[in-house]
């Protein structure tokens, strides 16, 4: 893919501004099962504020299932996860609390098709957050310029492009000022040609301090932004470090091999 | 083109466009069509040359006693004659204005609802005011209240038009909102509530229409105690409504099941409640793609309320019934049921046609 050496090239590795210590999301001994199926066995994350990790692995290792499991689209069954120092519970409250606080961009962009660009933007914060209309649009104006697409506005979504899809979909969650971003392969739906345009989107959100995590194949991506990668395969994280070690000297097997993979792909 | 020329641009094809190009494409493109062609338009053309004849053309308009059907014709003073009844029933005369204003503000609500110039806000509030304050006043109108100085006119009196006019109004504007809840409930998390809504839908639509006519009838008094009356139209509003929102409940579950799972999640991750994503993201788009299953079922609960003759209720087809057995008159059931089938077809028409516009309204692009 031509992008990803485009990303690589320049050597400017995006400032980290990870806040050391101050654990936002932390995941400890978490497991999950789809009826019998294993599918979470035991995973340990701390993310500090601020702090972009990256996620990879073959699919199937449960990649999705783990991030959707941070906001609670999926019930884990064992352990703890705690988000923003609230634990995920069966507690309701907690559970509109932290989606609040959790923003979610997906595979398939999800917009609503019988909304207005704008609608889409606007309409969480009109009614979850009780923002009053005018100062939601304000807002979703905002998100939309940093996206690059204001003059999309009064579309709809089937009248976009596929990358333009997805960049609406990032400004209807920066709509609700999450203080983390979970993005669930985020360009793996567009044609090559739009790839870069979500990516560039995803870099600046990066660049502002978003702490963000990040299920991604593009590791460009992923050596220009991440502050971590972790790697997964069969419902476990078997090897996370930091870009260069990452991808400069993988420690497993298994890692190595999916590189390898991913790389010649 | 490498060498640079661009191709001109060219006009259709002749045979493709004009009157002939229409007909060689549409009637006669193969041998075979052409010959369905012809023997279909003789057998049209050949059975509506007599039907005109006797309906228009040595038909009887003007009169007003069997006196003045005196042609081979159709006998269409015998609807003018009857009219009042077919349209109020035995609804006194002296207080048929109450009726009429209702119709006049029918009017007004429903015939905006046709034309693309009225803008969607107008609209809206027209319909709100339909289904809220409309039904209420129309009940205050037709019934009567000593408070406003109105007569009461019982529901035994109420008939013809009207009645089945009421019957469906009130079916509809019901079984929609009844439907959703069966629908959202049958799909629910909690096993009581997705139980109990399994079992009244599949209760409603295992038994045929009359029947629930009949049992609310003859049999809810029964059961009632001594001396507390139920109205027997009130009896057949509820046997109508719950019959058509269990066939409704099916339609919409249909079309929330064609709802994408992620625009679910996409609901639940920005925070929004069970209630919020259903109302704001799940049902609008859910209803949109069921549109012509709501009607279809819309239609069918507006003829259903034929069935109410059974129950003794006047409705407009049994006020045809009574009256074509007049002796006076000589044989006008043709006429009647006729009649009687036009006003059926014109309201149905327009219902089916509302709901191509408004599918047509709703497309917002392509889909995904
Ligand atoms: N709703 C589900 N029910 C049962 N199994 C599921 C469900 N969702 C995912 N799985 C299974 O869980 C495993 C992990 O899935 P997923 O998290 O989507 O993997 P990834 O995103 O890494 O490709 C896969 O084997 C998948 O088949
Ligand atoms: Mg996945």
């Amino acid at each position: 893919m031509n992008q990803e050496t485009e990303l690589i090239q320049p050597p400017a590795q995006v400032a980290s501004k990870a806040v050391k210590g101050e654990a936002i999301i932390k995941v400890i001994d978490m497991h999950k099962w789809y009826e019998q199926f294993h599918v979470l066995r035991g995973l340990n994350l701390e993310v500090s504020k601020g702090e972009r990790i990256v996620i990879c692995g073959p699919s199937g290792s449960g990649k999705s299932t783990f991030i959707r499991c941070i906001n609670r689209l999926e019930e884990h069954q064992r352990g703890q996860i705690i988000v923003d120092g609230i634990e995920l519970t069966d507690d309701l409250r907690n559970i509109d609390t932290i989606r609040r606080e959790v923003g979610m961009v997906f595979q398939h962009f999800n917009l609503f098709p019988h909304l207005t660009v704008l609608e889409n933007c606007c309409l969480a914060p009109i009614w979850v957050r009780k923002t009053p209309r005018k100062e939601a649009e304000q807002i979703a104006m905002k998100y939309l310029e940093r996206v690059k697409i204001p003059d999309q506005a009064k579309k709809y979504p089937g009248q976009l492009s596929g990358g333009q899809q997805q960049r609406v979909a990032i400004a209807r969650s920066l709509c609700m000022n999450p203080k983390i971003m979970l993005f669930d392969e985020p360009t793996s739906a567009l044609d090559p040609e739009m790839i870069k345009e979500v990516l560039d989107v995803m870099i600046e959100l990066a660049e502002s301090g978003m702490t963000m995590l990040c299920v991604t194949h593009e590791m460009g991506f992923a050596k220009t932004v991440a502050d971590r990668v972790i790697f997964m395969d069969q419902g476990e994280i078997v090897e996370q470090g930091i870009p260069k070690e990452f991808f400069g000297n993988p420690r497993e097997a298994r890692t190595r091999q999916f590189l390898q993979q991913i790389l010649n792909h | 083109m490498s060498d640079g020329k661009v191709n001109p641009v060219l006009p259709p094809p002749s045979l493709s466009v004009g009157v002939i190009g229409w007909i060689k494409k549409n009637l006669f493109p193969s041998w075979f069509s052409g010959v369905l062609t012809v023997v279909l338009g003789y057998f049209i053309i050949s059975s509506l040359i007599p039907f005109i004849d006797w309906a228009i053309l040595k038909a009887d308009f003007i009169g007003e006693s069997p006196a003045d059907c005196t042609s081979e014709g159709a006998c269409w003073v015998f609807i003018g004659t009857r009219l009042d009844f077919f349209i109020y029933g035995f609804y006194p005369e002296s207080e048929h204005w109450r009726v009429n204003v209702i119709y006049l503000i029918f009017g007004l609500i429903i015939v905006p609802q046709f034309f693309s110039a009225v803008s969607a806000r107008i609209k809206m509030i027209l319909g709100v005011f339909g289904v809220t304050v409309f039904p209420a006043l129309s009940f205050v109108m037709i019934y009567g209240s000593e408070t406003f100085g109105l007569p009461i006119v019982g529901t035994s009196v109420w008939g013809g038009l009207t009645l089945t006019l009421i019957l469906a109004y009130v079916g509809i504007v019901a079984a929609i909102p009844i439907g959703i809840l069966l629908a959202l409930g049958r799909r629910s998390d909690m096993p009581l509530v997705r139980a109990l809504c399994v079992v009244f839908i599949e209760f409603w639509r295992g038994v045929p229409l009359i029947t629930i006519l009949f049992m609310a009838s003859v049999m809810l008094p029964l059961f009632l105690p001594d001396g507390v009356t139920f109205d027997r139209l009130l009896r057949a509003l509820i046997g109508i409504t719950l019959f058509q929102s269990a066939y409704m409940a099916e339609v919409i579950r249909g079309g929330l099941q064609a709802i994408p799972k992620g625009q679910y999640e996409a609901a639940e991750a920005l925070g929004l409640g069970y209630w919020q994503g259903m109302g704001l993201i799940i049902l609008p788009q859910a209803l949109k793609i069921v549109i012509p299953g709501i009607v279809n079922t819309l239609i069918s609960l507006f003829k259903d309320t034929t069935l109410v003759l059974v129950i003794g209720l006047f409705d407009l087809l049994r006020a045809v019934q009574a009256t074509i057995i007049d002796p006076a008159w000589r044989n006008v059931a043709t006429e009647g049921y006729i009649f009687a089938a036009f006003v059926f077809w014109v309201f149905c028409y327009s219902m089916s046609r509302y709901s191509q516009m408004l599918e047509r309204k709703l497309h917002t692009g392509h889909k995904r």
